[in-house]
């Protein structure tokens, strides 16, 4: 293995997502060959390719990447860390900038964290999750238009039994909730 | 051959034909397959785009729910096992990350130690565990005939299986060999459906579709073959949208690989979820097929 740069040397942005990726450190070994980019299926919609990203991890300029559209467009396919010649696991680099953007209150350009979070609140609330709950809430308060155009289909998904209206709660809730507050309580500590 | 069992939230409703064709064409090969108790959400891609450790404390309480008769979790969707694998490696690799897990694990009365369970695809399971031999054995209707296109998705050959190539998958492809039909090579059989775009930006969704769709109709394929429940309801649920959107008129049926193996097995459609996906795959099908033995061993 390559050694690292001296930490001084690095930015205070790099610093901060090497420390929220696991496996980070290997982001310095990127040789911005462009593979990722090229190897992504919505590189084209992004405000930045990975390659482009990392780059600018490095010198430090968070404001226009966390504000970006790059880590939302991400569908997590893995292609780009699947195919990086460096090791890098650039995927998750980008759940990494996707906390950080949510965390610092700069994600735009996306109804993303609106999903995700309608999503965790039903897993909270019953220890599963279910599509009709999801859609309902998300797209109601996010996309109104897009639920009336979905309509169609949910009716079909609801004719072919494939909707449930109402979702499964586990038995043990509570210590689900009990396992998630304190895994909350201790990322904070970081 | 004892497994436990992770279905997923999906195979509940909107997927239930998966979880319907898992469970008749194991108990047709003789695998014991017993549902893990109490086990809960995955969270998908969505707890990791908030907070890590919260994620990977959600997932690490199915691993600890696995009881002691049991080495092996086996889950059909790429979401669920990716996270439940992804979870169990990171707790090995990441002593900070894992004392904080048991810690959060604790607050619930739980423990897990990382390797004690095996995670594994349900397609490798059938792959590799059951093996050619013994489902050729157990074939009454073979698929001579009909064109099918296995479609991986993402998830599962990246970036952890272990069992398959990530970038030109073949496991899927040589499994409906063995059951006598004629498998598609299309070139984007390992490209992305979309995942959740569908609900975020629809453009973008809608044109991944589109690809998968067109690749698999020009080589003239009656039939795609699914192991996620995300690809199916994309490439099904919004096949008609896409038509809409793009001015084309794709009619492929999506269906799971298992409800397919499930005929192969003779076991009657009905009992395989055939009919709850919207563009319907049965007339295909049954007109490809020799439409008197469907069914046959039921």
């Amino acid at each position: 293995m390559v050694a690292d740069t001296p930490s001084d040397n690095r930015s205070k942005f790099l610093r901060d997502v090497i420390a929220d990726t696991p496996e980070g450190e290997r982001i310095v070994h990127c040789l911005q060959c462009g593979s990722c980019g090229g190897s992504c299926p919505n590189g084209a919609e992004m405000n930045y390719t990975p390659r482009a990203v990392i780059a600018m991890i490095a010198a430090d300029r968070r404001e226009e990447v966390l504000t970006s559209n790059t880590m939302w467009q991400c569908v997590s396919c893995y292609f780009c860390t699947s195919r990086c010649p460096q090791d890098i696991p650039i995927t998750e680099i980008m759940y990494a900038l996707k906390r950080m953007s949510i965390r610092e209150g700069k994600a735009r350009k996306t109804d993303a964290p609106a999903l995700a979070k309608t999503f965790t609140d039903l897993v909270e609330k019953y220890g599963r999750s279910f599509e009709f709950g999801i859609a309902s809430r998300y797209l109601l308060f996010n996309r109104p238009m897009s639920m009336l155009k979905s309509s169609g289909m949910g009716m079909s998904m609801f004719a072919k039994g494939r909707l449930a209206l109402t979702p499964t709660r586990i038995r043990q809730v509570k210590q689900l909730r009990a396992i998630i507050n304190k895994a909350r309580e201790l990322s904070q500590h970081d | 051959m004892k497994y436990a069992y992770y279905p997923g939230c999906s195979l509940e409703a909107g997927s239930a034909a998966y979880d319907k064709s898992v469970r008749a064409v194991l108990e047709q090969l003789g695998v014991e397959l017993d549902e893990l108790d109490d086990w809960n959400c995955c969270g998908a891609t969505e707890y990791f785009s908030q907070n890590e450790l919260v994620a990977t404390s959600v997932i690490a309480r199915n691993l600890a729910l696995v009881d002691g008769e049991h080495d092996q979790l086996v889950a059909p969707c790429a979401a669920c096992f990716l996270n439940l694998k992804k979870t169990d490696k990171l707790l090995s690799e990441q002593p900070v990350m894992k004392g904080k897990v048991d810690e959060a694990l604790a607050a619930g009365g739980l423990s897990y130690r990382p390797g004690r369970v095996r995670v594994r695809h349900l397609l490798d399971m059938l792959y590799t565990d059951i093996g050619q031999e013994a489902i050729r054995a157990k074939v009454v209707q073979p698929l001579n005939g009909l064109r099918v296109a296995p479609y991986y998705g993402c998830q599962i050959v990246r970036p952890l299986n272990g069992f398959d190539n990530p970038e030109y998958p073949m496991k899927m492809d040589e499994m409906f060999e063995w059951l006598g039909a004629e498998v598609v090579d299309y070139p984007v059989k390992a490209h992305c459906c979309g995942g959740h775009m569908t609900q975020i930006s629809e453009p973008e969704a809608f044109e991944l579709i589109r690809r998968l769709l067109q690749s698999a109709d020009e080589y003239q394929a009656d039939v795609i073959l699914c192991m996620c429940p995300m690809c199916q309801l994309n490439l099904d649920a919004y096949q008609g949208r896409v038509n809409g959107h793009f001015g084309t008129s794709f009619k492929l049926p999506i269906v799971f690989f298992t409800q397919l193996l499930g005929v192969a097995l003779g076991i009657e459609m009905k009992k395989l979820g055939f009919g709850k996906e919207l563009v319907s795959a049965e007339p295909v099908i049954r007109s490809k097929l020799d439409g008197s033995s469907v069914g046959a061993a039921t």
